[in-house]
């Protein structure tokens, strides 16, 4: 199986899983527990708070574990806005669900949530959101995404950022997708934001743990209460198997992230322009500005985006589409939608991404098989 | 979730993928569903003298489901009269194929692409 579908989740880096083994093997202490087992423990979960801060640029007290990036998203949503039953949250129309739904919960509270169009590329304009918060009713936050998943288009976020300061509202950021994947000055750009959302099997680490980044000034009410771990932001015993992988996969990915950035852009770059020669009606989504470097988002009329993956899963490619179709109501790639794209369009999404351990050879079979592939899948369709 | 191997089977293998001129008097095509929605089917049959479905082509532009249940009722609909093709229902397909909830109404499409072609061969003998 060829796997080009790192945004979803990227295979194990071996030193992550390696840092993992170490914990499962030998560090059985509970983190919070005064004894030796537990300062053992505490030292594994300290130790890479100290890489993570220092990889982003905060003091240690700023990251709190997390069982992932939806688990973030949450508790920084609900971190400010529990406490609110009136005022207005702003979204872009194209964050993840764990966004949207964690936004559309609070509105049955009583916040009133607003969203951010985006525009033909699906860029958020940084004028519109200064516009929106000042006609806004009490705005409680802003939160809008890094890159996207979908198309992994990046967002102004160093210029929405100095909008939300001047208006004194908190911004978040999910930047699950973003982490480890640009070159180091224009991934900061998303750590300044007052709440900062990342996961670890993004970059090549274990699934199920991730961290919110916090602002010190913030005061955030717990989702999970408890025995006040992560200084009161949210308790539980901390996953600290799968912190220890973050950490190595973020080390790793600190080591290597340069030449794997410009290899995968390379290939992203040599597989689209492959395409676009062999297929003149293919569609490519954001590739007018900047985007993340190993995604590739693309839609060929006539073909669903459902068809193609499942075709392509049976010849030995994992990809990934927008949305998969349920009960003959098929809505297509929202985030292609809010960029204006026809909804028979937006349903024939695919996206190909590649990662840290994609190789030339593999992106080259892919091209082969797809063009043969998409070929077959026209001849049976009425509509092409 | 693993592929059911018949909806796997008329989806490598799709039975009767074509067309026909839609202008002779003997064919009848009906064109069901809409890209919005992520499915269309265009089902055509050519009916005999005896009022028996001689031949019958598909294409359709939609999940895998809705590929192996067009591929199906043309191979069911061969031979048969074109009152013996309107009694397939639906559930029959659904069964045959082993549809999970989720891609019932591609069953439902299927019924419905049958009923649209004979609607069509019949208005044509009018």
């Amino acid at each position: 199986m060829i796997y080009l579908d790192h945004n979803a989740t990227s295979p194990m880096r071996p030193e992550a899983a390696e840092a993992c083994r170490h914990v499962l093997d030998g560090i059985h202490g509970n983190p919070s527990s005064v004894h030796g087992p537990g300062r053992s423990a505490r030292a594994v979960l300290d130790s890479v708070r100290r890489e993570i801060a220092g990889y982003v640029g905060l003091h240690d007290s700023q990251v709190i574990f997390t069982s992932g990036g939806t688990e973030s998203n949450a508790t920084a949503l609900n971190g400010i806005l529990s406490r609110y039953d009136s005022g207005t949250l702003l979204v872009s129309q194209i964050e993840h669900p764990s966004v949207l739904e964690m936004a559309h919960l609070h509105s049955k509270q009583g916040v009133v949530v607003e969203t951010i169009p985006v525009d033909g590329s699906g860029v958020i304009q940084p004028e519109k959101v200064e516009e929106m918060l000042q006609q806004a009713n009490a705005p409680r936050a802003v939160s809008v995404m890094h890159a996207n998943n979908e198309t992994g288009v990046l967002q102004p976020i160093a210029a929405i950022t100095g909008v939300c300061r001047k208006m004194g509202v908190p911004l978040h950021v999910d930047a699950v997708q973003s982490l480890g994947k640009l070159d180091p000055e224009r991934e900061r750009d998303a750590f300044a934001a007052d709440l900062v959302s990342i996961s670890a099997h993004k970059i090549g680490g274990p699934k199920g743990v991730g961290a919110l980044l916090v602002d010190k000034a913030l005061s955030l009410e717990p989702l999970i209460a408890g025995g006040g771990q992560e200084r009161n932001r949210r308790s539980g015993t901390e996953n600290l198997i799968g912190v220890a992988g973050f950490g190595a996969a973020l080390r790793q990915s600190a080591v290597t992230g340069d030449q794997e950035r410009l290899q995968m852009q390379n290939q992203r770059d040599w597989l689209q322009s492959e395409l676009e020669s062999a297929l003149p009606d293919l569609l490519v989504f954001g590739s007018d500005v900047e985007r993340l470097p190993n995604t590739l988002a693309l839609a060929l009329p006539g073909i669903l985006g459902e068809t193609l993956v499942m075709r392509m899963d049976l010849e030995g490619f994992a990809v990934g589409s927008g949305s998969a179709c349920s009960s003959g109501k098929q809505k297509g790639s929202h985030v292609l939608q809010a960029m204006g794209v026809a909804a028979e369009i937006s349903s024939g999404l695919l996206r190909i991404s590649v990662g840290w351990n994609t190789t030339r050879q593999e992106v080259e079979q892919f091209r082969d098989r797809f063009i043969r592939i998409v070929t077959e899948i026209r001849a049976m369709s009425p509509i092409f | 979730m693993a592929y059911n191997d018949k909806v796997l089977d008329h989806y490598e293998n799709p039975r009767n993928v074509g067309s026909m001129d839609k202008n002779e008097s003997d064919v009848g095509t009906g064109m069901v569903g809409a890209p919005a929605c992520g499915d269309v089917m265009r089902l055509q049959i050519k009916v005999n003298d005896e009022g028996v479905i001689d031949d019958a082509k598909f294409k359709t532009y939609g999940c895998g489901s809705a590929i192996a249940s067009s591929s199906l009722v043309t191979e069911w609909i061969k031979g048969k009269t074109v009152d013996e093709a309107l009694s397939i229902k639906n559930k029959e397909i659904a069964d045959e194929l082993a549809l999970p909830p989720v891609k019932i109404h591609c069953s439902v499409l299927a019924e419905d692409a049958i009923k649209a072609a004979v609607d069509d061969y019949r208005k044509k003998q009018d």
